[in-house]
């Protein structure tokens, strides 16, 4: 009855297996609530459609501001990405289920990589929703097909940042009832970007700190690889969008996945 | 061979309290093991610790032969875990929870499915469908969560209070269920704050008190240090009190404040019979008279000489 470890498919296959078994539980409970998956989809189309016909994003910039605006909505939907993975990490931290996992001979990892294949997947919903709004309010790419993909590739890695930081900050917060303090929070920091306006219009000092934001890393760079308007800034950070908004991402990364792991580790203690 | 549970001084803190304070325990292979305790007196620690979710600060501890610090792969491999909250998605149903498990458990799709199917049948879960274990009923769920212990025919099954919290149609499943895998030579370790529950199904038992074990031996042999059954008496007329008490023998504890006077009832209906015709020979009338279980409490005082460290629940062990 019992399986061998060693005729299998070897540690990493089972560990790439049991990641998978548990994306597909992820999966499963968006398809028996469809309603928090959907709302999640629907958010940011709505923020994107107060911002182009409400509030007038694209503030100091000349020209097209829907060709501005969706680049940053873009780059937004993936920052604010955090929150979600927050809240279901500390709603299944509080599950009994956990201990299941946990006292099963099942990758320690899976439970965590699980969650994160879920929400690049869902990540990747919301983009191809947003990009169809967006090309229906008028807004196009113009550097070919490739340039479209780089971008849609640093976008996600973007996500993929926030993901692993969601995950630490839950673990540490514990509680979802914590979620909410951060969820205040998040708002400040997505606002001190370039997505609604250029860092130009802004006084100086909170110009740099809006150029030096991960977040406008990626606008900015998105919005190059899609030919849209930019910040025509000048700035170190301008002029080096691409660079940091790979750099960026991935020393967040290299930061928050060991210590999202660890603690995850650290629960048996 | 070696024990199925070999335990030796395990110690565990938290912060300023000790939750386990050089616990000791050993089972046999095969054999049912009831560990005994008021709340806090360190039993789902110690279950943690032995389904490798806990480390233990210090001292020896081995499942299966295996270190639960150093080898918790292979001791994972060879354990189910009931815990005191249903271990399952609650979000999905039952067959999907199971077929999950089994994939975890590396059976591969189809193995986990048809073991699926199988446990929902034993458990009497098939036909549930794609209902959501969250509209399950708490004996459902239960069952349910016993069957995801059983995905690989664990050698050690750890039972964390398996019965809280049920109602006595629940309590009875389960029972049945602990003795059919006891008879198929699963090792069984259970918690609980029943000493009915202990006596009904454990070889052995525990009893555990501030984070040691205090006592420990056969059902039979606890319950003949503890001198059985007793039986209750409420005397209508307090002023008759101390009449009744000499009609009940010579070991009788009074409670004047409710009336009450309890003794030792070592043949249970016989000892009820002759006090109801003693009494009513008397002429004096009782409110209630009733053969029970002795209680967690009085387990301890006849055991240990003294009450619990840690919070009995009041009425355990009544329940019989």
């Amino acid at each position: 009855m019992r399986t061998s470890t060693a005729a299998g498919p070897g540690r990493i296959g089972w560990a790439l297996a049991d990641s998978w078994t548990m994306t597909r539980r992820e999966l499963a409970h968006w398809a028996r609530q469809p309603v928090q998956p959907a709302v999640a989809l629907v958010f940011p189309v709505m923020l994107l459609l107060m911002f182009n016909y409400l509030v007038g994003g694209g503030r100091g910039v000349d020209g097209d501001n829907t060709a501005f605006l969706v680049p940053g909505m873009l780059a937004l939907t993936m920052a604010f990405g955090l929150e979600g993975t927050m809240l279901a990490v500390t709603q299944d931290l509080t599950k009994g289920v956990i201990d299941r996992f946990r006292s099963m001979p099942m990758a320690s990892g899976a439970v965590l990589v699980g969650r994160s294949a879920a929400d690049m997947l869902q990540s990747v919903a919301a983009l191809a929703v947003m990009t169809g709004v967006g090309h229906a309010l008028g807004w196009r790419w113009h550097h070919g097909p490739e340039a479209a993909v780089a971008a849609f590739g640093l976008l996600l890695l973007l996500r993929f940042a926030m993901l692993w930081i969601g995950i630490h900050l839950a673990m540490v917060a514990g509680r979802p009832e914590m979620v909410q303090a951060v969820q205040i929070l998040v708002w400040p920091v997505g606002f001190l970007s370039n997505v609604f306006a250029s860092p130009e219009s802004m006084p100086g000092r909170l110009g740099a700190v809006v150029e030096w934001n991960p977040m406008s890393a990626t606008a900015t760079a998105v919005r190059d690889l899609f030919g849209n308007p930019g910040g025509t800034g000048g700035s170190w950070a301008a002029e080096h969008a691409g660079l940091l908004a790979v750099l960026w991402p991935l020393a967040l990364v290299a930061v928050f996945f060991p210590l999202a792991v660890g603690r995850f580790a650290r629960l048996s203690r | 061979m070696s024990d199925a549970i070999a335990v030796e001084g395990a110690h565990k803190r938290y912060g300023e309290k000790r939750a386990l304070d050089g616990l000791d325990l050993r089972v046999r292979r095969g054999a049912v093991h009831g560990v005994l305790g008021p709340n806090g007196a360190g039993k789902t620690t110690a279950v943690r610790i032995l389904s490798t979710l806990l480390r233990p600060d210090g001292g020896r501890v081995e499942v299966a032969g295996f270190d639960v610090r150093d080898e918790a792969a292979e001791v994972r491999r060879r354990i189910g875990l009931l815990g005191q909250h249903a271990a399952v998605d609650e979000e999905l149903g039952g067959r999907q929870n199971l077929e999950m498990f089994g994939r975890l458990h590396h059976l591969g799709a189809r193995r986990s499915g048809t073991r699926a199917d199988e446990l929902l049948e034993r458990f009497g879960l098939a036909g549930t469908g794609r209902k959501p274990v969250k509209r399950y009923s708490g004996g459902m769920r239960r069952r349910l969560d016993l069957a995801a212990c059983l995905i690989t025919d664990p050698e050690v099954l750890f039972l964390d209070e398996p019965t809280t919290g049920l109602d006595p149609r629940g309590r009875t499943e389960v029972w049945s269920a602990v003795r059919s895998l006891a008879a198929g030579g699963t090792t069984i370790l259970l918690t609980t704050q029943y000493l009915e529950e202990a006596d009904q199904l454990a070889d052995r038992i525990s009893l555990v008190d501030g984070g040691r074990v205090v006592a420990e031996g056969t059902a039979d042999r606890l319950k003949d240090r503890v001198g059985g059954d007793r039986i209750d008496v409420v005397v209508r007329d307090a002023g008759r009190l101390g009449e009744a008490a000499r009609l009940l023998g010579d070991q009788v504890s009074v409670d004047e404040d409710r009336r009450l006077l309890g003794a030792p009832a070592p043949d249970r209906m016989g000892t009820l019979s002759r006090a109801v015709r003693a009494l009513e020979e008397a002429g004096i009338e009782a409110e209630d008279i009733a053969v029970r279980r002795p209680t967690l409490d009085e387990v301890f005082l006849a055991l240990t000489g003294t009450a619990p460290r840690a919070h009995t629940t009041t009425g355990a062990g009544v329940a019989a």
